[in-house]
């Protein structure tokens, strides 16, 4: 457990939806949900996640903390926004999906192996460096994410498609090597810094 | 004196009926069949001119007697309302050529249902009168409200308020009733409009209780006598002359003369001991009712538990504690505002207790009626109330108070919770007095074991005391629809009772808060003050509004069979000394279901009777048995079934034209008699529509379907004496509703009548 669950833990005892309301991004909305169930259904995949964003809420008023946050629910999500457009108590829920994801990855509880975790780092990873997205290598990146062998069996398999792009000029391989950068690189992540720095305020705050 | 008749006839020949009917036949059989002395035309009756016309006859002339051809009686009623005459109408429009396909193979049997409806309105005509008030009546403007409670003093401030004087009869020694221990009140109105979802947005909660401000108006009131610490010990008499005593705890009785009366009698608290298992002997584990002291006794301040006095840091509230239940001992129903309470409740804990006091309502269905509704809800979720879909099984005592266990409908899970303090919500209990009618109508179709040992059931069952003590022949009180509450109709006429100028008000009708019971409370108070108008000019009250006319009865002719007394459902008809029937006439609500009940048939109206009906019955055309022409009776009520086949007519429905329809005031009030004498002037069918009984009767006069449907049971052996066959004869509920059903009922009878042939008396 990290040391920051751990403060949270202590923190909120009973209350995780008062630790939600706090912490997540949106999560002052959870307590407004009426469980009519319309997100459920209106979900496409809904059929395929543990807890539709229902039971999520519902759990989170249980003060069900582990299993909410361990879920790998909010990680399926893929933002097709039928269920913010359907609910009626105008809950942004697919926004509290995310914010719930990425409050759990704060903690340091993500379910094991979960792909939309780590695709999400590999792209902050990219991201991060020249402050765009290299896309040569975040491909590259994303094939080999479990493993070398699959990532050679994956490449082989599409370079095809790669060598046309590098022929029509949508692919350049010389991104290879570095990579182009934002124009004011440093300044780009002084962004990033500050707004971690608001981040981590309003976490001392609310939070540990 | 039947030589100062004098008949006048009418026939419109406006809205096309002048081109589809042959006007000159209509007015040759009008004078000729129907006897009317003079009948003239005109081309738009309803207009200025043509309502002159009528006046005219009236004023110059002396007609004394007016039969208009025109439209419904439904329609034009402010046209054609002369009140100086007796008057009837013949329904050429919805009843004729609108009901009918406009062709020249119809042409024959259009004219012929014109020409009956003619003669039948001729006939009805004349066997009426002009009604005229019996002269028994004055204006007695006070109203007695029984029940010093929110709904008691609302109806006592409203009806001062129009000016009326108000007698207000209350048991305990303060006015208030249970509204006057609220801490709070649930919010009356919604959030302000454009305000709009959001997780900080400005929504209703909870409300000051200003029962005392309501308190000092009514003791501030000139035209409001309080009396406290008493009970009504006798109500006799009816609207406009109820005489009341009023009698005080300390024995002395005064007597006031009333002329309409509010009851407000309120409710009582379900009894917690019925549910054992939800733990109502452990002192952390309170009622709704309860609660409310425990907040009230902390001011602003936490509130504390009642075992050891801890501040309260989580509270649990079970919802629907022994309701909606079949189980032995618990309410059948649910009393609706639990949640509301709940939610305010529960608001209390978050505002004194504070904002960390886990406060968990386990709700089965959650209701929040009113306005504030779920405007309120959304108040309560925003003060982080957990709201959790729970089935609760047993609250048990351990932990730091109690311990209730449930399960979690939304999680699939068992479920158990810990907390300082169970709230739970219970039920409201109407105070009613004895139903009159209870061992009559749960007994119908019971043994006579059985009716024996429910008799000495009763009488082992705790007494209910009385509230009105009502000096009637049908009991001391009004009587019930369902688990105690007062019978209403909730839709169409929610105040009326069934005891006419009595209207009962709030959570004696149904469970309700203080603003639905103030709304309610005005409601019935306006009914009451024009009941004692109404009483006042010796017209009806509803349905029958401005009705003058008052049954009376032949008194030579009567065998004293009581039948009369025992079916009017307005319990309007006493003994007099001789066992006569005595009519109260201002508690009559002109239904007719007494003179439809009399074997003799010595009961009649001035503008109603056995003959203005049974006179129509026989003024129709009978074809001979080989024209291939029958002719089919419709009964039908004049509330609901006779305006459906109106509306059938209006849009564009073909009515068989073998019908003759004759609107009643309430199938009530058929008489077996119709039945039989049609069926022996060679009527080929029968049918009679009223409205739905039962429970969830749609009848306005309430048992009248219901006393018809019973009689009519008994038809089918009348038929077989007369070797006809049942099927000739039906009886059916219509609603107003049924545009489409009411003429098909019709032609299903036409089926029947093909199948069983026409009917052998056609003379």
């Amino acid at each position: 457990m990290s040391d920051m669950n751990k403060a949270m833990v202590e923190k909120y005892r009973n209350s995780f939806l008062s630790e939600v309301e706090a912490n997540v991004e949106e999560g002052e909305w959870v307590k407004m949900c009426m469980q009519c169930g319309v997100c459920a259904g209106s979900c496409p995949l809904g059929d395929a996640w543990e807890h539709t964003p229902q039971k999520i809420f519902m759990m989170i008023r249980a003060g069900k903390r582990d299993e909410v946050l361990a879920s790998d629910s909010m990680w399926m999500c893929t933002s097709c926004y039928n269920c913010i457009v359907r609910c009626p108590r105008e809950l942004p829920i697919t926004h509290i999906m995310h914010g719930l994801a990425h409050y759990a990855k704060r903690l340091g509880i993500v379910p094991q192996g979960q792909p939309t975790a780590k695709f999400a780092q590999l792209f902050w990873d990219n991201l991060i460096k020249k402050g765009r997205v290299n896309e040569l290598k975040l491909g590259l990146s994303l094939y080999f994410m479990n493993g070398f062998g699959e990532g050679i069996k994956t490449s082989l398999k599409m370079k095809d498609i790669g060598l046309g792009m590098v022929k029509t000029k949508r692919m350049n391989p010389m991104e290879m090597l570095g990579g182009h950068a934002v124009k004011d690189l440093s300044g780009f992540q002084k962004v990033i810094k500050k707004a971690q720095e608001l981040e981590e305020a309003r976490l001392a705050k609310h939070g540990a | 004196m039947a030589d100062d008749k004098k008949f006048a006839g009418f026939i419109c020949t406006g809205c096309g009926i002048g081109e589809r009917l042959d006007a000159g036949q209509l007015e040759t059989t009008a004078k000729r069949d129907g006897k009317m002395a003079t009948c003239q035309q005109h081309e738009m009756l309803c207009s200025k001119e043509g309502v002159q016309l009528i006046r005219d006859a009236i004023d110059k002339d002396g007609a004394t007697h007016v039969m208009i051809a025109a439209c419904s009686r439904r329609a034009k009623v402010e046209a054609f309302s002369f009140t100086d005459v007796a008057m009837s109408r013949a329904n050429l429009r919805e009843g004729v050529i609108w009901a009918r396909p406009e062709n020249d193979d119809n042409q024959e049997t259009t004219q012929e249902m014109a020409d009956d409806y003619i003669r039948m309105a001729c006939a009805e005509v004349k066997y009426m009168n002009k009604p005229k008030m019996s002269g028994e009546q004055a204006l007695n403007k006070n109203i007695l409200v029984v029940g010093g409670g929110v709904t008691g003093m609302t109806a006592a401030l409203e009806t001062a308020a129009a000016g009326f004087p108000v007698h207000l009869v209350e048991k305990t020694g303060a006015l208030g009733g249970w509204a006057a221990k609220w801490h709070k009140r649930i919010p009356g109105r919604a959030a302000a409009d454009g305000v709009g979802n959001g997780t900080n947005v400005d929504l209703p909660m909870p409300m000051d209780n200003d029962v005392e401000q309501m308190v000092a108006a009514v003791e501030a009131s000139e035209l409001i006598t309080v009396h406290l610490n008493s009970t009504v010990t006798k109500t006799s008499g009816a609207p406009g002359r109820f005489s009341v005593d009023i009698t005080t705890e300390s024995g002395s009785t005064a007597t006031e003369n009333i002329g309409a009366i509010v009851q407000a009698s309120g409710w009582k608290e379900f009894d917690a001991s019925a549910i054992p298992s939800l733990g109502s002997s452990n002192a952390d584990v309170v009622s709704n009712v309860e609660l409310e002291a425990l907040a009230k006794a902390a001011g602003d301040g936490p509130i504390k538990r009642p075992s050891d006095g801890k501040e309260v840091k989580s509270v649990v509230f079970v919802q629907n504690a022994g309701q909606a239940s079949t189980a032995e001992g618990h309410l059948p129903y649910h009393s609706g505002i639990g949640d509301l309470i709940a939610i305010k409740q529960a608001i209390y804990f978050k505002a004194q207790n504070g904002k960390d006091c886990d406060t968990t309502i386990l709700f089965d269905n959650l209701r929040t009626p009113g306005a504030a509704g779920e405007d309120f809800y959304r108040s309560g979720q925003q003060q982080m109330v957990i709201f959790s879909k729970g089935q609760v099984g047993e609250v048990t005592s351990g932990g730091n108070g109690a311990t209730v266990s449930f399960k979690d409908l939304i999680l699939d899970e068992e479920v158990k919770l810990e907390a300082d303090l169970v709230v739970l919500d219970l039920g409201m209990v109407p105070n009613s007095g004895p139903d009159p009618y209870a061992a009559n109508e749960s007994q119908e179709g019971m043994t006579d074991e059985e009716k024996g040992d429910a008799k000495a059931a009763a009488e082992i069952a705790v007494p209910i005391d009385s509230i009105l003590n009502l000096d009637y022949r049908q009991g001391s009180d009004l009587p019930q629809l369902k688990w105690g509450f007062t019978d209403s109709h909730f839709i169409c006429f929610p105040y009326e009772t069934r005891r006419t100028g009595i209207y009962a008000a709030g959570p004696v009708r149904r469970p309700m808060d203080i603003k639905q019971a103030q709304d309610d409370a005005t409601g019935a108070a306006m009914k009451a003050i024009q009941a004692a108008v109404n009483a006042g000019q010796g017209s009806a009250a509803h349905p029958r509004v401005g009705d003058l006319s008052y049954p009376s009865f032949r008194k030579e002719g009567c065998t004293q069979c009581k039948r009369c007394t025992v079916e009017c459902p307005f319990g309007a008809i006493n003994e007099d000394e001789k066992r006569y029937p005595m009519f109260n006439e201002s508690r009559c609500r002109r239904c007719g279901t007494c003179m439809g009940a009399c074997p003799v048939r010595v009961i009649s109206f001035e503008n109603y009777s056995i003959d203005s009906v049974g006179q129509q019955i026989k003024a129709v055309d009978i074809p001979d048995e080989f024209s291939e022409k029958p002719r089919i009776l419709v009964m039908a009520c004049e509330n609901d079934a006779y305006p459906a086949l109106d509306q059938a007519a209006m849009s564009g429905q073909e009515i068989s034209p073998w019908a003759r329809i004759i609107p009643v005031r309430c199938l009530g009030s058929v008489s077996l008699s119709w039945v039989t004498d049609a069926m022996n002037s060679g009527y080929d069918g029968i049918i009679m529509m009223g409205c739905q009984r039962g429970d969830d009767y749609q009848c306005h006069f309430v048992r009248g379907s219901t006393m018809a449907a019973e009689r009519m049971a008994k038809v089918g052996d009348t038929l077989s004496t007369l070797n006809l066959e049942p099927e000739r004869v039906i009886v059916h509920e219509v609603a107003i509703t049924d545009i489409e059903r009411a003429p098909r009922l019709i032609k299903d009878m036409e089926e029947v009548v093909e199948r069983v042939g026409m009917s052998p008396f056609k003379f």
